[in-house]
């Protein structure tokens, strides 16, 4: 029985020399870099604007490495909720409210925005090329029947899922009782840019982010075309919360310093030329030049105010944290 | 003729392997080193398990054999789901940091290979047992000796046991997916990008020719780390 | 198994004979000390033995079907000596007799894992007697082997017992076998010792009916 208890103690001594060895290694590591966690969507994550641009740039200017960790909007969300991250970038407002109210996130911004586009075949079946969004939608639905009329949706609770949500709602349709599941319905349940994969092959519509779209057209993975893309209801604004450090013990300063930065002209211009050269077109636009201009320049302020502030404002006077100490503005229209 | 990108998949996937493709390499390295980990750490605790059930008898030693026997085949996405909620800083052991680096991918995967470690162990060190250690005490071998002799006989059987612990532990996703977060910074030492979730990324992303290649690495892993070790066995047949 | 009185001498070679389920296998287990008998006793030179493995390293066993060990056949032979200590030089001095004993000397590197049933059944004998034990027991020694490799193991066998020092005890349903290797020979029947005697005397005077019949190969089981 003695050598059993030897034997016990070896093994713990064993295995705690090896994991101790390197959880020793990481804490140390984390203790000398700066890192920030940053839950974000898979939408914008795919477009290789964080990983390529944004990230390699801040930590030139700070030192800082930035772990973007990509899930649907709604995990995200739960990522930071479980304590994961120090800030979330995600783009659904709605969400995003909701966050903040349940005391997670403070000090939020609007950063970016670009536009959602209802894509398809380029046969379009249903004859929508050039309508409006809720009015398309709305022929989608007539034309459900007809063999070759297909949707897709992510079906993940991210922000281009709500945006379809509250579009199927503009053209009087419930989601979950008129759309979800049915027979002419595709649910992924993934994110935009296999969705966008999955609508190539089974020459179905969907509702896409342009970056996404555009990033994946360039690449030739998918030869679906736009079908419509004017409406204000599409256009979609991406916004950065930090993790309220009442509700969790993270770097809330190195969050406010990225949110800063993110907003920041040098930023702001990164974001807005991001793509050009690699696909010849930019995907996303600056938001914080349209919110300074003002009325000046609508109608992109109009549609900001519209779909990207909360309560006319960028962040709610209840949610906002230390913002002198910070230095840190929010806009109100 | 659909063939062709995937011809043109393999074509690029081929130049990235030989021109020893940097990003391609280093993500690599780091799945054989993280599952690596996992398999020692693993090892450590589950070859005195599994010894222990190959050599003794106790009232309900099937039913913890068998335990270990179902155990083989969780589902790396129910195991790394637990997990999550387990290492995440709000779950009970959040305060040790594990969530999305790679530590906790290679203790996640630790824990799930140690059924295999311990059931094959327990079969090679049982399938002995009984031969070798009466042989060895009728040529006069002591307790200690006759289980030292039992182990050697049996090693063939324990050394299987870890190849098969690594590679299902380098081959999994669910687990490097939901614990590691498929980190890639420059330079930094908490990446925690693996072959099995940069082969999923760059699927989706359409990009073929990576995804190709690492799929076609970590083929040729799991198959040399076995034909190596093939090698070293002291086999008789 | 039932009840059993023996005697055995040393430096005798006593055969058991019997039917498959006689009891032999039994028997010799116990005289090794690897199992221990349900009633009765055990006296071993005079002192009682009571207790499992108690005698291992004066008393062997070759098994029915021997089992080697994965490494060469030097290696397997030298085994129980290792294990009494025995010095380097010394080992590689009597494995080679050992091996010239049962005429494998040849393939002493070999591993022993590649070598056909007879001739692993010459290298658990060698195996076996290597140590010089004061008791070695053979359980069929040669029962799954061919008569050339049988052969090789009895004269082997013979040559043990010659060399004085060893009392050997064989299991064995070969009644030539007993014959011809044995001075004293007893019948196992059913767990009993029906007869025992001089094998001489019970091959050709058998006084128990069924021990008879056994011999004279009508005792069907």
């Amino acid at each position: 029985m003695k050598d059993k208890r030897v034997l016990v103690l070896a093994v713990i001594i064993g295995v705690a020399a090896i994991a101790g060895a390197i959880w020793y290694y990481q804490t140390l590591y984390r203790q000398e870099q700066r890192i920030l966690t940053v839950s974000t969507t898979t939408s914008l994550y795919d477009t290789g604007l964080l990983e390529d641009a944004v990230g390699p740039a801040f930590r030139e200017d700070t030192g800082t490495e930035l772990h973007f960790i990509p899930k649907g909007t709604g995990a995200a969300i739960e990522d930071a909720k479980m304590g994961n991250s120090d800030l979330i970038l995600v783009h659904a407002k709605s969400a995003e409210r909701e966050f903040m109210e349940d005391g997670y996130g403070v000090n939020r911004k609007v950063i970016a925005y670009n536009f959602f586009t209802i894509v398809g075949p380029a046969e379009d079946p249903a004859g929508i090329q050039g309508m409006p969004p809720a009015d398309a939608l709305e022929r989608i639905y007539e034309k459900r029947n007809e063999e070759d009329v297909v949707w897709a949706s992510r079906e993940d609770g991210s922000g281009t899922n709500v945006k379809e949500i509250n579009l199927w709602e503009s053209a009087d349709l419930s989601y979950e009782e008129d759309v979800q599941g049915m027979e002419w319905y595709r649910g992924t349940g993934s994110g935009m840019g296999e969705t966008l994969n999955f609508c190539d092959t089974a020459d179905a519509y969907t509702l896409a982010d342009m970056g996404t779209y555009l990033s994946y057209r360039e690449k030739g993975l998918i030869d679906l075309e736009v079908l419509v893309d004017e409406g204000k209801e599409l256009t979609n604004v991406y916004g950065v919360i930090p993790v309220n450090p009442e509700e969790y013990d993270r770097d809330f300063e190195g969050a406010m310093e990225f949110t800063k930065w993110l907003t920041s002209s040098e930023a702001q211009e990164l974001i807005g030329e991001y793509g050009v050269e690699e696909f010849g077109r930019t995907l996303f636009h600056p938001a914080v030049e349209v919110l300074d201009g003002g009325k000046s320049a609508d109608p992109e302020y109009s549609w900001l105010v519209e779909f990207g502030l909360i309560d006319g404002t960028e962040c709610p006077e209840e949610y906002r944290y230390q913002a002198s100490e910070y230095n840190i503005e929010f806009h109100e229209n | 003729m659909s063939l062709e990108f995937i011809l043109e998949g393999i074509r690029r996937a081929i130049h990235l392997i030989i021109t020893g493709d940097p990003l391609v390499m280093s993500i690599a390295l780091r799945s054989i080193y993280v599952s690596g980990i996992a398999t020692l750490i693993a090892s450590v605790w589950s070859i005195p398990i599994g010894v222990s059930l190959g050599m003794y008898e106790f009232r309900g030693i099937s039913f913890v054999r068998g335990l270990f026997n179902s155990l083989i085949g969780i589902p790396t996405v129910v195991l790394g789901l637990i997990l999550y909620l387990l290492l995440v800083p709000r779950g009970p052991f959040g305060f040790l940091n594990l969530i999305y680096t790679p530590l906790g991918i290679s203790i996640g995967q630790a824990i799930l290979i140690t059924p295999i470690v311990v059931s094959f162990t327990a079969s090679a060190v049982e399938s002995v047992e009984t031969d070798v250690r009466e042989l060895a005490i009728t040529l006069g071998a002591g307790r200690l000796e006759s289980t030292i002799t039992v182990l050697k006989e049996g090693i063939n059987g324990i050394i299987l046991s870890i190849v098969s612990g690594f590679n299902r532990a380098i081959a999994e996703l669910g687990i490097a997916m939901m614990i590691g977060g498929n980190i890639l910074v420059t330079g930094s030492a908490l990446n925690t990008r693996v072959l099995t979730t940069s082969i999923q990324m760059y699927t989706v992303r359409g990009e073929i020719g990576v995804a190709i290649a690492l799929g076609i690495i970590l083929l040729l892993i799991v198959f040399s780390i076995s034909m190596i070790l093939n090698l070293f066995r002291r086999d008789g047949r | 198994m039932k009840s059993i009185s023996l005697e055995i001498e040393e430096g005798e070679l006593l055969a058991f004979i019997g039917h498959n389920g006689s009891g032999k296998t039994t028997l010799l287990r116990i005289l090794a000390t690897l199992d221990t008998p349900t009633s009765g006793r055990y006296l071993y030179r005079g002192k009682e033995i009571d207790e499992l493995y108690k005698l291992n390293k004066r008393v062997t066993l070759v098994f029915q079907k021997s089992t080697m060990f994965n490494s060469s056949v030097e290696e397997n032979v030298a085994y129980g000596l290792k294990m009494r200590n025995f010095p380097k030089l010394e080992i590689e001095g009597k494995v080679s007799e050992a091996l010239e004993l049962v005429k494998m000397q040849d393939h002493a590197e070999k591993n022993a894992k590649d070598l056909s049933g007879g001739e692993q059944q010459r290298i658990a004998l060698a195996r076996a007697f290597v140590t010089d034990p004061e008791l070695l027991l053979l359980d069929e020694p040669t029962a799954n082997i061919d008569p050339g490799n049988a052969k090789i193991v009895e004269r082997a066998i013979r040559k043990i017992v010659e060399d004085g020092n060893t009392t050997v005890a064989i299991a064995t349903h070969t009644l030539f076998q007993a014959r011809r290797l044995s001075e004293r020979t007893a019948h196992l029947y059913d767990g009993e010792i029906l007869e025992e005697g001089r094998t001489k005397e019970l091959f050709e005077n058998p006084r128990n009916e069924k021990t008879e019949k056994f011999i004279s190969g009508e005792l069907i089981f």
